[in-house]
């Protein structure tokens, strides 16, 4: 039982994480209709800079918040101003070039990582790296714990954001028409440019929160790319809800998947899963819970 | 029309007669991993670029296919060789079952979720060690110390899957996958069945890279999990070929391999030694960049443009 409960809340607390994840990536499925295959890598750079913050000028990681999510929104909204959008006019055959495009930023940010900091793993060190608290024998690790109070801060902020103000309002419309908003005189490229630094702030956010649990290495942008995907996959894409439900979802299943089956396929969990949501219920959670109702 | 017939006479006779010129071991060997890669290339770009379902994993036909080769060798004790038919032919049952899921998705979606296919296949490559020993790999011992024959064998094997792409390309089936991928819809309510046909598409795609991953396995004598379901190395350099080259043409992709394996030999040798060493470690980049740059000039890759690029060339130089 108590190792049930144990797992049950390393996964937990590790969802929290995922769900600043899959939330970037969620907006930016939203508004734009594209996939950023880009995203873990972005989540890279910003683990990168609290690295660079924390080894050198000895910041802590979660002040170099401050820093890393303001970087990675202008680093997003210049990809997406000079890169992406500029793909709209381009006439080519297959419709899949923004994403397309997005494989080849990853490519280049992953092989910038590497010139500058070499392959080598990087890990941040801290006073309270590996300190933890007990309730009933279950251990909760204090970094993790911070990491998801964080989480769920910065996902109550970005509620109150689009749903009380005009810029959220916006993003918001031209997630659900893009031409209707377009008629009603939102300028919808800027929207795009701020939806993607939005989605690349979030993703920085998580990037320097796992930090200090985490290690670094230029090619770990892939594999948190292709959870971003999943975590969308699982809460019915283009849906912020539903990918607050994917990342926990995945965060558990991951964290089971490790102890009951072995650590070898903990990644895999994440892709059977995925599977078994295209196949069974292709809505996602979301699409369930409409499901279930009608 | 005929000087076209003759250009591709030419090319056929050039290719013949290459590695009886040619007797460097290193250009040899570039020329079959460009063979390689044409093969790669046709088969992704019968997919994406003439039925629009831009596959992301074509890793898991080309390791699928490199792995039944090897495991024919390892386990079974029989010649890798037999893997050749039997790789397209597993590739093939893999396409089914990949088809079956990911064909619920349409556009960025199905592209997604043959790139998380691919992820599964490395990772079960990896973790069932008592059928593919996992990331030790897989070691045979090549049956010919000569790069010739392999030579021969791929360029047999690129010349069928070129002629066998272009055929389908000017037969019904290759006017149901356009059609498919102009729209979906519109061909679905023209009585196309739209499921089926999209699944023959990716099983002759399947195929002929599954064989082509096997001819790896007997060419290069070892594969490992990284390197045969390789995300980045084998299924977007697999959409790199394809797009450089050109989408939706047939010589698109020979094209596309051509210039891309050159541009990753350049830059993995530092321009043959000339430049400092550490230019080698940018070829990576450089891969980057140049989807940035396609994507960006040449959306039709070198083929699809080559009107656009012979007027601006000419325009600079008359």
């Amino acid at each position: 039982m108590n190792v049930f409960m144990q797992t049950l809340v390393a996964g937990i607390l590790i969802g929290g994480i995922y769900c600043l994840i899959g939330i970037g990536m969620s907006l930016i499925m939203g508004v734009m209709g594209i996939i950023n295959l880009a995203h873990g890598q972005l989540m890279m750079v910003a683990m990168y800079i609290t690295f660079v913050l924390s080894y050198y000028l000895h910041i802590d990681p979660y002040f170099s918040l401050i820093v890393s999510m303001p970087a990675l929104f202008i680093l997003g909204c210049a990809l997406q101003k000079y890169l992406l959008n500029p793909l709209m006019e381009v006439d080519s055959i297959l419709p899949e070039n923004q994403v397309l495009m997005t494989v080849g930023i990853g490519i280049v940010l992953t092989e910038i990582a590497r010139f500058i900091f070499s392959s080598d793993y990087k890990s941040v060190t801290t006073s309270y790296g590996d300190s933890a608290f007990f309730i009933h024998n279950i251990s909760f690790s204090i970094p993790m714990c911070v990491a998801f109070i964080f989480a769920i801060v910065i996902t109550m902020i970005l509620f109150w954001f689009l749903s009380r103000t005009d810029m959220g309002r916006c993003i918001r419309a031209t997630a659900q028409d893009k031409e209707a908003a377009t008629l009603m005189g939102i300028n919808s490229s800027r929207i795009t440019i701020i939806t993607f630094g939005l989605g690349a702030a979030l993703v920085a956010a998580a990037g320097s929160l796992l930090m200090p649990i985490y290690y670094l290495f230029p090619d770990i942008g892939g594999p948190f790319t292709l959870k971003a995907f999943i975590i969308c996959i699982l809460g019915g894409l283009g849906n912020i809800t539903g990918a607050i439900l994917g990342g926990l979802t995945l965060g558990i299943a991951e964290s089971f998947g490790g102890t009951y089956i072995g650590m070898g396929y903990k990644d895999m969990v994440g892709y059977v899963i995925f599977i078994l949501v295209l196949v069974l219920i292709p809505g996602g959670l979301v699409g369930l819970k409409r499901l279930v109702k009608s | 029309m005929t000087k076209k017939k003759l250009t591709l006479a030419i090319l056929l006779i050039v290719l013949l007669v290459f590695p009886l010129v040619v007797h460097s071991d290193y250009y040899r060997h570039l020329a079959i991993i460009t063979l390689i890669w044409v093969i790669i290339g046709s088969s992704w770009n019968l997919l994406a670029g003439y039925t629009g379902q831009v596959s992301f994993g074509h890793a898991i036909f080309f390791g699928v296919g490199a792995y039944t080769a090897g495991i024919f060798a390892t386990k079974l004790g029989l010649s890798a060789w037999w893997g050749m038919m039997f790789g397209g032919i597993t590739a093939m049952i893999v396409g089914l079952v990949v088809g079956w899921i990911c064909f619920r998705l349409k556009g960025p979606y199905f592209a997604l979720a043959t790139l998380a296919g691919g992820e599964i296949f490395r990772l079960i490559a990896i973790n069932w060690e008592s059928l593919t020993d996992g990331m030790v790999g897989i070691l045979i011992i090549q049956t010919f110390r000569s790069k010739v024959p392999y030579y021969y064998i791929a360029l047999f094997m690129a010349v069928t899957c070129i002629g066998v792409v272009y055929l389908i390309t000017k037969s019904k089936w290759g006017y149901y996958f356009v059609s498919i991928r102009e729209d979906q819809d519109a061909a679905e309510s023209m009585g196309i069945n739209t499921a089926v046909y999209k699944n023959i598409s990716l099983l002759v795609s399947a195929f002929f890279t599954g064989m082509a991953g096997a001819f790896y396995m007997n060419y290069m004598a070892f594969i490992d999990p990284d390197v045969v379901f390789s995300l980045e190395f084998i299924s977007i350099m697999a959409i790199l070929v394809g797009i450089v080259g050109g989408v939706g043409t047939i010589m698109g992709p020979a094209v596309g391999a051509f210039i891309m394996v050159i541009i990753q030999e350049t830059f993995r040798s530092a321009f043959f030694g000339l430049a400092p060493a550490w230019v080698s470690q940018a070829h990576a980049m450089a891969f980057g960049l140049l989807v940035i740059f396609v994507i960006m000039f040449l959306a039709n890759g070198v083929v699809g443009d080559w009107a656009k690029i012979k007027r601006y060339v000419f325009r600079i130089k008359p």
